[in-house]
């Protein structure tokens, strides 16, 4: 027998349950390489529209670059792969004609927990924006006051919340406190409770408009933002930056510098390359989606330069690894870049001729 | 990157640590998720950041045990946070943290504001004063 939860939920109440110990979504939960991909792969999913990693990275014009050294992290320059965080889940919603809703609780604790509560147990899932520092299941190494994490709540039992956070290879809980704490987690740009919940999903939704108009979209980003520190230029700005480094910063700090890249480049859950592997897979993706066989070739070439990106990587290693630091050659590693700079641009001068 | 060079290079981390998820190409030439436990360059990157924390950590400690700096300082670097997070966390003006960092002036808190801290820091009020616990503390890394 189906029971309606509109109907049930009140009723269980008025009888003195409390609905929240029984209440679990039937949430499936999925591992990807990067937090907001997953999240919003995950979501979606749950309302029935099955879209793998790459696809959403894809349609969310994921694959981005900026070197700005106006902004510090650590102290040093921020790199990005990506566009700003959120920007993925808005821009899918946006483009399948999927309707949410974004809420945040800046001094509000108590309503920030009651409605995550409320939404839950009229069973809808909702994810929400943490910090890392205090995320009890994270380990310990990779707990910086990184405040741009993407997890999702999908159940209450007791005082525990069910997690399916994607980084994550299983489900993982929090108690109500940890997971305030982590809402509320200080530091650059901090969470302030931020939660967002799908709302209402199209019956038809156009895939193969949505994946022209997005891969449009990036190459619009990656070749024609007029400020030199994005896309492609980005790429060109940021191996100016390094050659010069070792003069500007000496051996000890251009090294630090150098990590920094590479911990962008690799460690926020890219998928290897700096996003450019998923973006490749995407490619892939789209390419029988489309029934357009060039594509494919376009994903193997943003292969290569994702193994370029890796070799930039292996090479900067050298720079900061272990004990006995080598000598490395900044002018070889900036070269690497404006060849890498070069192969991108070719690829998404191509890529922009795409139809449907 | 093949799906046979997918590295699993462990780490110095703890065991269990986060396995990453990576794309790569299998036999066929088509994109597949594989489980990495890690790539050189990136541990190597993660551990020179906390090296660097490590040593401030360190040179902060010989200052707190020379009675310069007070134990809020240490746990304040051992935490990887500033002012701003400390103030932002405690509810502390920033103005406040700063006098704290001294020894003398940590000295003469109350206990209401020990606990601000305590809080912050994941330790309790006693740890927090323990000069001997900072003493005694050995970075496992």
């Amino acid at each position: 027998m189906q029971y309606d939860a509109r109907v049930i939920v009140p009723q269980l109440r008025d009888w003195g349950y409390n609905i929240l110990t029984l209440m679990k979504i039937n949430f499936q939960h999925s591992m990807s390489a990067h937090c907001e991909n997953g999240v919003t792969s995950n979501l979606l999913r749950f309302y029935g529209v099955n879209l793998s990693e790459p696809m959403v990275f894809g349609l969310g014009s994921g694959l981005f670059f900026s070197h700005m050294p106006f902004i510090k992290l650590n102290g040093m320059a921020v790199t990005s792969f990506r566009p700003w965080p959120g920007v993925i889940f808005k821009r899918v919603t946006r483009l399948l004609g999927i309707q949410y809703d974004r809420k945040k609780f800046a001094n509000n604790k108590q309503m920030a927990i009651q409605e995550l509560d409320r939404l839950l147990a009229q069973g809808t899932p909702v994810g929400m924006l943490v910090g890392v520092f205090n995320l009890s299941y994270f380990p310990k190494e990779y707990r910086f006051h990184f405040n741009a994490h993407n997890i999702t709540a999908f159940g209450k039992e007791g005082d525990t919340y069910y997690i399916s956070d994607p980084v994550m290879e299983n489900v993982e809980t929090l108690s109500t406190d940890e997971l305030l704490r982590v809402r509320y987690a200080e530091g650059t740009y901090p969470p302030k409770g931020r939660m967002y919940y799908i709302t209402k999903v199209p019956k038809d939704i156009d895939l193969n408009t949505a994946i022209v108009k997005s891969i449009q979209r990036t190459c619009k980003d990656m070749l024609t933002i007029p400020i030199h520190m994005f896309g492609v230029n980005g790429i060109r700005f940021l191996a100016k930056r390094v050659r010069k480094w070792p003069a500007k910063f000496g051996p000890k700090l251009a090294a630090l510098n150098l990590s920094q890249v590479i911990r962008m480049l690799e460690e926020i859950g890219t998928g290897g390359a700096g996003f450019r592997f998923i973006y490749a897979a995407f490619l892939q993706e789209c390419s029988v989606k489309l029934n357009q066989a060039w594509l494919n070739d376009l994903s193997k070439e943003m292969t290569d330069i994702g193994d370029k990106w890796r070799e930039f990587a292996y090479l900067a290693a050298r720079g900061y690894k272990g004990r006995d630091k080598q000598e490395i050659s900044y002018d070889m590693l900036a070269d690497l870049l404006l060849a890498i700079a070069d192969r991108e641009e070719k690829v998404f001068r191509q890529l922009r001729q795409i139809k449907l | 990157m093949k799906t046979n060079e997918v590295p699993q290079d462990k780490a110095f981390f703890e065991e269990g640590k986060i396995r990453d998820v990576c794309y790569a190409i299998d036999e066929n030439g088509q994109y597949t998720k594989v489980l990495s436990l890690g790539w050189e360059p990136k541990n190597e990157a993660i551990k020179l950041s906390w090296d660097v924390v490590y040593k401030r950590v360190e040179e902060v400690r010989n200052e707190v045990m020379a009675g310069k700096l007070s134990p809020i300082a240490f746990y304040m670097e051992l935490n990887v946070m500033d002012v701003s997070i400390v103030s932002a966390y405690t509810g502390i003006p920033k103005r406040k943290v700063r006098k704290h960092l001294k020894m003398k002036k940590f000295q003469e808190l109350i206990p209401i504001v020990l606990q601000q801290y305590a809080t912050t820091f994941n330790v309790t009020v006693d740890e927090l004063k323990d000069l001997e616990k900072i003493q005694q503390f050995s970075i496992k890394i």
